[in-house]
């Protein structure tokens, strides 16, 4: 049965990020012939329409006001809402971002109705929302049905897979009102970002845990990435080495950090606690390497070495040269 | 300044996948035996980010809310072990079962009988179901502004000063009060009571409140609250068995792993 859609849409460097065009695959699919709207705010909106139709959407809520530029969610709160009253959607996609973690659940409080979050499946089932996420940190997977509507939903990134693009595609265009006043300052914002290649964007990732030992373990990680290829292999860490400072928090993998689906995940000292396997256990081929072998890593893992690291990136390092 | 913080008990969260059970006829987790609930770390920290504040103004009071069963007592005697002065429960068969939505509304509904709330900590996140809606939803049943995701929270006349973490750096936001605040591990490690402070806090009174306290409506809070109806709970289906490199030393459990992610085409 076909029910309308709203995909809350975000922007990176003037286009639809990855992952709105991932959200409106998915709410393609579950429109299921129903109609599909995006919400497209910020200076680079009106540009961005284009590319939101070739994506999917039938309609673009747009609103070109520069206040959007920043994140601030009572602001957008009020244009989504807006979105929502002039498209009558029965179902709304968020992405678990920044922007998702705070705008889901003050939608659905506001419209008096409930989000799941952090969803990695979404299903049109007679018509209803069916959301599937992770709990008690990966042990457990929830299906949940809405009681309420619209029902909302925030989805992690790389969970959908976009369709191919409709090039020259062309949809509705509606207006969306300027932001209003915001309650919240922003007083200051302070960018800590890896140079060179990001780790959602790696095709292999060498992520490092607490079973370093030492914040000098990160080394022997990096030589392997940079083996590896600096153009292809990034490096992450797990929250525990994030917390231990020795590692900066925007390479941290799992729950609360970044989910990265790379083709090869290294875990090197990584337990594999499952606030981190939410992370990376979409990565096509897992590799552990961990003193433990009863470390929980190698459930998950496709190939692993029992053993020191310290005794085994070196040679894996001279290894892969070894190779061409 | 009169500093609100709310506290979960969960199920362990370093619980042993193996030891992790679901009843799927219930749809719930079935608890693991001889493993103790915890209060959620990230509860911990919020009250950590509260008990500073309080300690930098050099008066004020802060007080624990949990909604819970009468085992979330040990959750609210915890932080008050921690330094804070007043606990109080919601404890009562009509608040179980509920999702973020109900959760919200009646801790908001404790948060206005309290009366006199400058501010709210709650952890980002409950470390059992990992939604983090709870302390935003706090906030809209309020009206006040919200921070989420706090590494650092400073009181400053009448703003909450709040620096946050974001995917690709910090944001330091300012807002008015009263306010929410939830608060990520980012912020640092909670205070480890001192055993003295755990013997006080075992003396202290713990409040408990019903609906009828609150005045809620029965329909709003608990199962009948929720608008999340939960169809199944069941435990993902592990993958396939990991293939170890064999070799007498390193050099050649390195060489095999180098090999077999050649011969799968994988590098």
């Amino acid at each position: 049965m076909a029910q309308d859609v709203l995909v809350v849409g975000e922007l990176a460097d003037g286009q639809l990020s990855s992952v709105t065009e991932e959200l409106l695959g998915a709410a393609t699919r579950i429109a299921d012939g129903g109609k599909v709207s995006v919400t497209l705010l910020g200076s680079a909106a009106p540009g961005a329409a284009a590319g939101a139709f070739a994506a999917g959407a039938d309609r673009a809520c747009v609103s070109g006001d520069a206040a959007y530029d920043e994140f601030r969610s009572d602001q957008w709160l009020a244009a989504v809402e807006a979105a929502l009253d002039q498209t009558g959607a029965a179902a709304v996609l968020i992405a678990q971002s920044g922007v998702g973690r705070d705008l889901g659940p003050r939608l659905a409080f506001r419209r008096n109705t409930a989000v799941a979050m952090d969803c990695i499946r979404v299903e049109n089932v007679d018509g209803g929302l069916r959301a599937t996420r992770s709990a008690y940190g990966g042990n457990a997977h929830a299906t949940y049905s809405f009681a309420t509507s619209p029902a909302v939903v925030t989805v992690r990134a790389k969970s959908q897979d976009p369709i191919e693009a409709r090039a020259g595609a062309s949809g509705e265009t509606v207006e969306l009102p300027a932001a209003a006043a915001s309650r919240t300052e922003i007083t200051g914002r302070e960018a800590a970002v890896a140079e060179g290649l990001q780790i959602e964007d790696a095709a292999i990732v060498v992520s490092g845990g607490r079973g370093l030992g030492a914040p000098e373990g990160f080394k022997a990680v990096e030589e392997l990435a940079a083996a590896l290829g600096s153009d292809k292999a990034a490096v992450g860490a797990s929250r525990a080495a994030c917390d231990l400072g020795w590692y900066p928090p925007s390479q941290q993998v799992g729950l609360t950090g970044k989910v990265v689906t790379p083709d090869l995940y290294i875990a090197v000292a990584i337990s594999g606690a499952s606030q981190h396997m939410a992370g990376c256990s979409g990565s096509k081929t897992i590799v552990a390497i961990n003193r433990d072998p009863e470390a929980n890593i190698f459930k998950s893992a496709r190939f692993g070495i029992v053993g020191d690291y310290k005794a085994i990136l070196p040679e894996l390092v001279n290894a892969i040269k070894a190779l061409d | 300044m009169h500093l609100v913080v709310c506290a979960k008990q969960i199920p362990d969260p370093e619980t042993p996948p193996a030891a992790f059970r679901i009843d799927s006829a219930k749809n719930e987790v079935i608890p693991a035996q001889g493993i103790a609930p915890v209060l959620s770390p990230f509860d911990a920290q919020a009250a950590e980010a509260a008990l500073r504040i309080k300690e930098k103004a050099g008066d004020g009071k802060v007080t624990v809310i949990s909604l819970g069963q009468e085992s979330a007592q040990a959750a609210i005697k915890q932080v008050l072990a921690m330094g804070a002065d007043e606990g109080v429960l919601l404890s009562d068969d009509a608040f179980q079962g509920g999702d973020s939505y109900s959760t919200a509304h009646a801790l908001a509904a404790a948060i206005k009988k309290l009366g006199d709330v400058d501010a709210v900590f709650c952890g980002r996140q409950a470390a059992d179901w990992d939604m983090g809606q709870v302390g935003i939803g706090i906030a809209e049943e309020l009206g006040w502004p919200v921070a989420i995701i706090a590494k650092d929270a400073q009181a400053d006349g009448g703003s909450m000063v709040v620096q946050r973490v974001l995917a690709d750096g910090f944001e330091t936001v300012k807002m008015p009060l009263p306010a929410v605040v939830t608060v990520s591990n980012e912020l640092g490690d909670p205070r480890y009571p001192k055993l003295q402070q755990i013997m006080q806090a075992a003396r202290k009174t713990v409040t408990t409140w019903g609906p009828a306290d609150l005045g809620v409506d029965a329909s709003e809070i608990g199962a009948a609250g929720s608008r999340l109806k939960l169809e199944k709970l069941f435990q993902p289906e592990s993958g396939a068995e990991v293939e170890l490199m064999e070799g007498e030393t390193p050099a050649e459990q390195a060489q095999a792993l180098a090999k077999a992610l050649r011969d799968a085409k994988i590098i």
